[in-house]
């Protein structure tokens, strides 16, 4: 062959109708059109990128050749979904959110085109009340195991007997302090709000979302995170509005500002607090010890998933005991599989950021399905917000 | 045939999409083809006026005196209860109404030299280029341009660079002036375009006249320049602020989310309380404020530069 600049360029419109031109009078064999045209590589890499030729294990049933998931921000390890669709040939597109509110209102609204979502254990039950998410198969869902799940965080996807949601990871809500910057130790919630009040103004961060923010609040007065009493809320209030002043940012987005310095103190979730400490020693993460959230993540696949056995194929895929250890090593959250904790090496089974001690879990609660729906903790949350 | 000419000039002369479609109708009866043509043409336009604009319009009106179900979202209801509510989001309309003029003042403070410089100052052969320079940037989309400051401002950025001749401890992200300084950045081309085209059709024998006759260089640029460019300056004006009307993403991420407008409390009551019907209450009301805000501009602008028309968009 020639060496010409127009090698690897793209066919001009001109050179291709001479080429088909040719094909069509015989002259030139098919296996020479398509090298030619550069068709051939594009059908190669169509086939493969798009499923057409899907590996013996998934042929049995049509997976098409993408699906969309819901998920966390820094919640998964992406070589997971590479792998998956060297697997099957689907593609996994990959949609990041802020909040379970957000996640509900983009399936309440339709069409999400979601085909998995990864809601919190307390909107399973208001999902399901909706409609909006579908009982799980389980004869799809071979690799799961119920008797390797610990109950205490599978409970809430499985209501009146029926599965609707398996579980991902389990975690805690807690506050991830810089501890050169802010050297005094802290053990509470009252400590961070009179910190974020004192050595820690216009360094401080609370998420942008009602349920933890509202929640420690309630804590500082140790009230129930999920508390929805009149007077208690308004106490909570006061002291957001007392805080808002000294805020460095109302944000669930806190790994950049933390890492960059420009935050010393946030709140935080077990899987961030690790990541943190793990590339800044100096950031520790805290659990207050008035209590606060604990949560589980499940999977889940709505009723108007548009490729549902893509869903189900993935779901099943992330069951496995061997992909679900890579994706905990990534994400650093603790794991309700006791099939994968066996996996998981031992430094990170004795993080006390994934596992603290038992009296530490114990005043966490769980947060409540009331508290997703209820307006009067929207309207406190866009009063603070507004403030 | 003679009432097609006329037809033709009406439209001409008129110059815009209404006055075509007043020529179609007059056309009825007569000339059925050109009639049919007319209608051809307009429609892709209309429909997609009609599906993506007057439909989506009307459902938010009908939300609007609605109420929010109790798991969230939308029910059936006729009420103004939500108009009636609107005075709890009093603070997030206050923060925009003083947002919006001052991101659009600061804008086209900044705006009005370089659009000056490129129309009348810069050699012929650099215009272009420099006008694609200002242009280039808008392809990249506004969420990673803001990002993109969000780094620059935040603690290794600017600050660190200030910290080596010993400026310290400068806190410059999540500031009321990173909002302004973002929003700046975001809108200027949509300011400095307007300003250059009226600029850029000044008649430079109106300046040696008004040179000859004995005007100041600066009362040259109040009394001709500046009067001549008004009809950019309010296109640009309005076209800032009212984007700025429902800017959010800008003083969430620049602000830290700690400033709150009324883009703000639509997001959060679409997306976080889902309380659709208030929502969509308020979404109606910052239509209404927008008109309102074209309207005023289109009147000062009309009175200033004498009685000429102005379109502002």
């Amino acid at each position: 062959m020639s060496k010409s600049y127009r090698d690897g360029l793209p066919i001009s419109p001109e050179k291709f109708v001479d080429q088909l031109m040719r094909l069509k009078r015989g002259s030139i064999s098919r296996r020479d059109f398509l090298g030619l045209t550069g068709l051939g590589v594009a059908t190669a890499v169509m086939a493969r990128e798009l499923g057409v030729m899907p590996t013996p294990a998934f042929a049995a049933e049509t997976l098409g050749d993408r699906m969309s998931i819901a998920t966390w921000p820094n919640y998964h390890d992406p070589q997971t979904f590479e792998n998956f669709k060297a697997e099957t040939g689907v593609a996994v597109e990959v949609n990041v959110f802020g909040s379970n509110e957000e996640m509900l209102a983009k399936l309440q609204a339709g069409g999400s085109g979601w085909s998995l979502f990864v809601p919190t254990n307390y909107t399973i039950s208001t999902y399901k009340k909706l409609g909006i998410i579908e009982p799980l198969d389980m004869a799809k869902l071979g690799n799961f195991d119920g008797k390797s799940e610990d109950s205490r965080f599978t409970a809430e996807g499985t209501i009146d007997g029926t599965i609707y949601a398996v579980p991902k990871n389990w975690g805690t809500t807690g506050f991830a302090v810089n501890t050169k910057k802010l050297t005094k130790p802290m053990s509470s919630w009252q400590e961070f709000w009179d910190t974020a009040m004192a050595e820690g103004d216009g360094r401080t961060m609370v998420h942008d979302y009602q349920l933890t923010t509202i929640g420690n609040a309630l804590k500082y007065y140790g009230y129930s995170f999920n508390s929805l009493k009149q007077d208690e809320l308004a106490k909570a209030e006061e002291l957001l509005l007392k805080v808002k002043p000294h805020l460095f940012a109302v944000s669930s987005d806190y790994q950049p500002s933390m890492r960059s310095g420009d935050a010393w103190m946030t709140m935080c979730w077990t899987n961030d607090g690790a990541q943190l400490h793990r590339d800044i020693a100096e950031i520790a993460y805290v659990l207050g010890k008035e209590g606060g959230e604990i949560w589980t993540d499940f999977y889940a696949i709505p009723k108007d998933a548009p490729n549902k056995p893509a869903g189900y194929a993935l779901l099943n895929y992330l069951m496995n005991p061997k992909v679900a250890v890579k994706e905990h090593l990534a994400n650093g959250a603790p794991c309700t599989d006791a099939r994968v904790n066996a996996l998981l090496p031992k430094e990170v089974l004795d993080n006390p950021i994934l596992y603290p001690a038992a009296d530490l879990l114990k005043p966490l609660e769980f947060g409540a399905a009331a508290t997703l729906t209820d307006p009067g903790r929207a309207e406190l949350m866009a009063r603070f917000k507004a403030a | 045939m003679r009432q097609g000419s006329n037809s033709v000039q009406i439209s001409a002369v008129g110059g815009q999409l209404p006055a075509d479609a007043q020529a179609a109708f007059s056309m009825r009866g007569s000339l059925l083809r050109k009639n049919l043509l007319t209608v051809l043409l307009l429609a892709p336009a209309t429909l997609w006026l009609v599906v993506f604009l007057v439909l989506p319009f009307v459902a938010i009106v009908i939300f609007s005196v609605g109420e929010r179900a109790p798991e969230g979202g939308y029910q059936a209801a006729l009420t103004l209860a939500q108009y009636a509510n609107l005075p709890a989001r009093a603070t997030a309309f206050w923060n925009t109404m003083v947002l919006a003029p001052v991101g659009a003042l600061a804008c086209l403070l900044v705006a009005y030299p370089v659009a000056y410089y490129l129309a009348l100052r810069a050699p012929q052969r650099w215009r272009l280029i420099l006008l694609a320079l200002i242009v280039i940037p808008f392809w990249t989309s506004l969420l990673m341009r803001t990002y993109a400051w969000m780094y620059i401002l935040g603690g290794r950025g600017v600050p660190a660079l200030l910290a080596y001749v010993g400026i310290e401890d400068l806190r410059l992200i999540n500031t009321p002036g990173a909002v302004l300084l973002g929003i700046v950045y975001g809108y200027l081309p949509l300011m400095i375009l307007p300003i250059y085209v009226s600029l850029e059709r000044l008649d430079r024998r109106l300046l040696e006249a008004s040179a000859d006759l004995g005007a100041t260089p600066l009362s040259t640029f109040l009394g001709v320049t500046l009067r001549l460019s008004l009809p950019g300056v309010t296109t640009g004006f309005s076209l800032v602020m009212i984007l700025l009307l429902g800017e959010y993403l800008i003083p969430t991420l620049l602000g830290g989310g700690k400033v709150f407008f009324i883009g703000n409390a639509l997001v959060d009551l679409f997306l976080q309380s889902r309380n659709w019907p208030f929502g969509s209450a308020i979404a109606i009301t910052l239509v209404l404020v927008s008109v309102v805000v074209l309207i005023v501009a289109n009147r000062i602008s009309t009175r200033l530069s004498g009685a000429r028309r102005v379109d502002l968009i």
